[in-house]
């Protein structure tokens, strides 16, 4: 655990044609090995980091770094090592799970062989062997955030960045992929994650933070937030660091 | 290894879109089998068929009927004789409900004015000899002029080539009686029917040939020009599916994840250029294949290929290539499914047009003329005729391979900057 996966330093970023920064100055560190939640309300900056930690948006100022690569220079290098869970169904909805699989397998440098392995793994571990040849565009929502799922950790990522993993699904589920979570973490994967659903935080991450306005208001373990505090539960901690207002962004 | 995964991504998309595959191969084969068989019945209308003409002689003079044995002649019409007692109105009703296209009315004082006009000239002509005769010096007030009703839907084109026709059986007539007339004049006697035959009908023949490269003398017919032409057509058409797959790349979210994998998104265009190209390829080996074994048995001409089936697979390589970047051209910096959709369709329909698809080049007004050599669908066009319609070869048709392959590479161009203005690499 004494291993840095991810340091965000000093980070500056605006959306293009807009005058007030996002973010300034803004600094984390998440160990190796960790299972830690991003929370805030809606309009928070909470994709907005993801997308900056995985590449998909560049920065002004500062530097995000991947176990030790910084995303900068080593682009390449770095997208070999995370995997993305997004929030919208990243994949090509008109083919079946094991076509989508096998593409994105080898888009993440997997060869033949492994594709294959990992793919027959992953309808196993996901239980979509029986529908692993049918369009993902005939599956339910909870079965498309499986096929979401397997695509993005599909190469064996270091790190796994998920953006609300379990948004629409039923119970049994959610409770299926958390528990999918933490087998991978058992087996030296960092998670990244970021929900609304706070109860299932709770019981998936170990330290968090609160993200508010771009900025962090709070960052540690759980247990620790929860006593400086003197709050029950993350939701209560939640609406006390972040107020009770409508977000209207 | 990630080439070959994404074209097989991109062919198991490609054959589920039934709608993209029925326009890029159902449509292109009606439009040429239709667009083939409308021209070769209006290309056999003008040379097999004989074109009704409406004849109405409003004269009892030798001359009028002269005249109608002349257009007879000219073997183009099948005279339709209507009584000369009819009044405009019934002609053109009897023209309206026979739906004939053309009819011609002969004035009552056709031959006097004919047989006058022609006294007059012979008179002037022996003036001029400086030989004696009488000038003939009566003139007719005004004579009434030959009518010609044509239906409204006769194209210009078609018009003319009737006009011609009828102008030619009446120069016949005239010239007929001046050297009737003449000879009189001169020798006192009628012209011998032979003499005036040997004079008025010159033996000088027509050879005609076309201006082939290879010095073929094989005619063009309509499967010649209109195979080739659909076919390019057919192939930039594809920006309906093409564009549209772009599109639904970078909207349905796919594309996000393909941004934090390690493989450069070039990879994804080679793959549709490769997959796309080979659907271009498909097209029209299908579309020649109809040609040559379809049209036959309904009736075409079949279509026959090129001596230099090198020189034809290099062009429609070099064709397929331009018609896939402009697909993906318009994927890329398309908003939507539907702008794609409604801007490939459109601007392919003008490209088209401009490039001499519908209507060939040299017919379109001066101002076009530079316009059109910046449609790609012209070079691509250009350099097919050479190969099937003056059987040139691949040293014949540089000339428009080169500006096909740069235009494309434009397009390639544009596609890069969009791709980089719209941070999708």
């Amino acid at each position: 655990m004494d291993q840095t996966a991810l340091k965000v330093e000093h980070l500056y970023f605006r959306y293009p044609g807009q005058d007030r920064m996002l973010f300034s100055d803004l600094n984390l560190e998440i160990a190796a090995g960790e299972r830690f939640g991003l929370f805030g309300p809606n309009g928070a900056g909470k994709t907005t980091l993801i997308s900056l930690m995985t590449g998909l948006l560049s920065y002004e100022r500062g530097d995000i770094w991947l176990l030790g690569n910084t995303i900068k220079s080593k682009r390449k290098e770095v997208n070999k090592l995370f995997g993305f869970v997004p929030q919208t169904f990243s994949f090509y909805q008109e083919l079946s799970p094991v076509a989508n699989l096998e593409f994105f397998g080898a888009w993440s440098g997997l060869n033949k062989k492994e594709i294959k392995k990992r793919t027959n793994e992953l309808m196993d571990i996901m239980s979509l062997q029986e529908v692993k040849n049918k369009p993902v565009e005939q599956f339910s929502e909870g079965m498309k955030r499986r096929v979401n799922l397997a695509i993005g950790i599909i190469h064996s990522p270091r790190i796994l960045f998920l953006d609300e993993p379990t948004v629409g699904v039923d119970v049994q589920t959610r409770h299926g992929i958390i528990g999918y979570l933490k087998e991978l973490n058992k087996n030296g994967t960092t998670l990244v994650y970021t929900s609304h659903q706070l109860s299932e935080a709770e019981g998936l991450c170990k330290k968090i933070a609160f993200i508010n306005e771009g900025k962090i208001i709070a960052c540690g373990d759980i247990d620790v937030l929860l006593a400086d505090n003197k709050e029950k539960g993350l939701e209560e901690l939640f609406l006390n660091l972040t107020g009770k207002d409508f977000r209207n962004q | 290894m990630k080439l070959w995964a994404t074209i097989k991504k991109d062919l198991r998309i490609l054959l589920r879109d039934k709608v993209g595959i029925a326009l890029m191969f159902g449509m292109p084969v009606a439009l040429v089998v239709i667009v083939t068989s409308i021209q070769n019945n209006t290309f056999e209308l003008l040379n097999k068929n004989k074109i009704a003409l409406a004849v109405c002689n409003k004269d009892t003079g030798v001359v009028a009927r002269q005249f109608i044995q002349a257009i007879d002649k000219i073997g183009m019409f099948k005279i339709i004789p209507i009584a000369g007692g009819k009044s405009e109105a019934e002609i053109k009703d009897r023209m309206r409900t026979d739906k004939m296209l053309v009819g011609v009315v002969l004035p009552a004082d056709f031959s006097l004015q004919t047989t006058t006009k022609a006294k007059n000239t012979a008179a002037r002509a022996m003036s001029s000899f400086g030989l004696p005769g009488n000038p003939f010096k009566v003139h007719l007030a005004s004579g009434s002029p030959i009518t010609l009703y044509y239906a409204p839907i006769l194209q210009e084109s078609y018009k003319l080539s009737i006009q011609g026709s009828l102008n030619s059986a009446l120069q016949m007539v005239q010239s007929a009686e001046v050297l009737k007339n003449l000879y009189f004049s001169i020798n006192g006697t009628p012209l011998p029917g032979s003499l005036e035959q040997d004079m008025l009908t010159g033996n000088m023949q027509i050879k005609e040939e076309p201006l082939t490269l290879d010095g073929n003398k094989f005619i063009p017919n309509a499967s010649q020009h209109n195979v080739p032409a659909w076919t390019i057509f057919a192939m930039f058409f594809i920006v309906m599916s093409l564009g549209g797959s772009v599109v639904q790349e970078k909207l349905n979210g796919s594309f996000i994840r393909l941004k934090t994998l390690p493989t450069n998104y070039y990879i994804a265009l080679l793959s549709k250029q490769i997959t796309y190209l080979g659907v271009t390829m498909l097209q029209a080996i299908v579309i020649f294949a109809i040609g040559i074994c379809l049209f036959p048995f309904i009736g075409l001409p079949g279509l026959r290929l090129p001596s230099d089936l090198t020189a034809l697979v290099v062009v429609t390589l070099i064709c397929g290539w331009c018609a896939v970047s402009y697909a993906i051209c318009i994927g890329v910096f398309a908003a939507t499914r539907e702008q794609a959709n409604g801007f490939g369709a459109i601007s392919i329909v003008i490209l088209a047009a401009l490039g001499g698809l519908m209507v060939p080049g040299f017919a379109m007004p001066g101002s076009l003329q530079t316009i059109i050599k910046l449609s790609p669908l012209h070079w691509c066009l250009d350099a097919y005729y050479a190969l099937f319609l003056e059987g040139g070869n691949l040293k014949d048709i540089w000339v428009n391979i080169v500006p096909i392959f740069l235009t494309t590479i434009v397009i390639q161009l544009f596609i890069f900057i969009g791709l980089k203005k719209k941070k999708l690499i």
